[in-house]
């Protein structure tokens, strides 16, 4: 499989502060790949040099094979944004908004009509932009993104703010457009999107990339604890260690038939950067 | 040049919703007809309404309306996604400058209808505005271009609008002005039109006329260079 992404030692400083220090990562052809971070870690920027709107300082990152800083029509032609300052018009319609990237990408018109259905916004097709909600705009930002069935999706806080339905539709259209064979670069501060969707996730912290992988692998590797929470029938919730003691104790608890629920205690992604940066949850958006 | 065309698309749908810009547009023309209908002075020379606004009208609208434009879509970030779009600079300057260039002109029609020209004078006036308004569009461009938000391009467009669209005016109360004028291009626009009749250029106002276009596309190539549409 090829890469449709590679960064390799990008830094960049800005007004004397370091905002990107050696960012190194590889994206392969057609995953989802997460940034994670909190706001001001340096997830945007990240995003500006690997569009080409940005010039890091030093390092290097590829876009489909070719250098960042080289990037020409041809390739912002495959790649589709979608930026968290949304950048639609606000006095036309919904479908005017699209009707206007479609001419500047060639494609026909009847393609928006199934994007706004895909996105469920068919029946505000017609609304100015000025009086959409923000999932709404978020969701046509979106659809402006999908417009030109891009190889490369770069979505810059997807789900940011929005309400738990409208999560779980841009979901589903980010996992149809990897079926479709995209590759989605996404940021997010949401540790649980980041599990459930991602393929690849990297942890950012003022600019630097303190972690990276599967985010299975990644809980794994931070299992410290590796200990079993078992709930019994009568409410009573025990510890176990992993250890041979722990072994007979639930032989026989199996025994007695008395388990509701065993879990593992595996950290999540949250708690992995948590314990990382130590900083605690409240410090996000 | 499909992507000029979806921009000059794009702008004209937009201007329905827009006050600003609109306004800009049909002002003029509107003042001319009423103006020119409802004022009559003795003495007064023949279309001098017509002359005075379309002077105004041209240092005015395409200045104010292509800083205006470039401001705002900078300050929503539509210009970052526009860029990001597979549309060039020079095709949204284009795209943008044409619908202005082509909306004032719609206006000059108006305001050259509202005068009592023969049709070769008609002819003469009209390309006359055509070539103020393309002054008028660098130098607001330049502004666009420079400016960061619609409200830093309107603040700068303003007293730069003023200057190019009163002076002319200004220069037949006061000789000093008048002295300073005749080195704007609104000035020697506002002297063509207003020896219309004769139909006869002097040399001295072709060279200032170019040299004014030179300067404003000096100036935006500079802002260009410095602050590109980002």
């Amino acid at each position: 499989m090829s890469h449709a992404m590679i960064a390799n030692e990008l830094s960049l400083r800005f007004a004397g502060k370091q905002i990107l220090d050696s960012v190194s990562f590889e994206i392969q052809t057609g995953e989802i790949f997460g940034l994670l971070g909190p706001s001001g870690a340096g997830k945007t920027t990240l995003i500006k040099i690997l569009t080409g709107q940005l010039t890091q300082d030093s390092g290097y990152a590829r876009l489909l094979g070719k250098d960042t800083k080289e990037l020409s029509a041809f390739e912002h032609e495959k790649i589709g944004i979608m930026m968290d300052s949304f950048g639609l018009y606000d006095r036309l319609s919904v479908y005017d908004n699209l009707v206007f990237y479609a001419d500047i990408y060639h494609v026909p018109h009847k393609r928006i009509a199934d994007i706004l259905k895909s996105i469920d916004l068919y029946d505000h097709r017609n609304k100015a932009v000025s009086k959409l909600s923000k999932g709404m705009k978020n969701r046509l930002s979106l659809a402006r993104a999908l417009m030109n069935h891009a190889k490369i999706l770069f979505l810059d806080e997807p789900t940011s703010g929005l309400d738990p339905v409208t999560t779980k539709e841009i979901h589903a259209v980010l996992t149809e457009q990897r079926k479709r064979g995209a590759t989605i670069f996404l940021t997010t501060h949401n540790m649980f999107e980041a599990e459930s969707l991602c393929d690849h996730v990297a942890l950012l912290n003022e600019g630097e990339i303190i972690e990276y992988g599967k985010p299975t692998d990644i809980c794994r590797k931070y299992n410290y604890l590796n200990k079993f929470r078992v709930t019994l029938k009568d409410g009573e919730m025990v510890i176990l260690e992993n250890s041979s003691a722990s072994a007979l104790q639930m032989k026989e608890y199996l025994e007695k038939g008395v388990i509701e629920a065993i879990h593992s205690t595996e950290p999540t992604l949250e708690s992995v950067f948590t314990q990382l940066t130590g900083k605690e949850l409240d410090c996000y958006e | 040049m499909s992507n000029i065309a979806a921009i000059f698309k794009k702008q004209l749908k937009d201007t329905w919703g827009n006050k600003t810009v609109l306004i800009q547009f049909i002002m003029f023309p509107i003042l001319t007809l009423i103006m020119n209908n409802a004022v009559i002075i003795d003495g007064m020379p023949e279309n001098f309404f017509v002359n005075l606004f379309a002077v105004m009208y041209i240092g005015m609208a395409p200045l104010t309306s292509m800083a205006a434009v470039i401001g705002e879509e900078k300050e929503k970030n539509t210009l970052r996604v526009l860029m990001m779009s597979n549309v060039k600079p020079y095709q949204y300057l284009l795209g943008i400058g044409s619908y202005i260039w082509a909306a004032c002109m719609i206006g000059a029609v108006v305001v050259c209808m509202a005068g009592s020209y023969k049709p070769q004078e008609r002819l003469y006036f009209m390309m006359i505005m055509a070539v103020g308004i393309l002054a008028s569009l660098l130098i607001g461009a330049a502004i666009g271009i420079w400016s960061k938000t619609q409200i830093m391009a309107s603040s700068v467009a303003v007293p730069v609008m003023m200057v190019f669209s009163f002076m002319p005016m200004l220069s037949m109360f006061n000789t000093t002005i008048g002295k300073i004028a005749k080195f704007i291009y609104s000035e020697q626009i506002s002297i063509m039109l207003n020896r219309i009749n004769s139909m006869h250029l002097e040399m001295d106002n072709i060279c200032i006329m170019v040299v004014n276009v030179f300067f404003f596309a000096a100036i935006f190539t500079i802002a260009y260079r410095k602050c590109g549409l980002e």
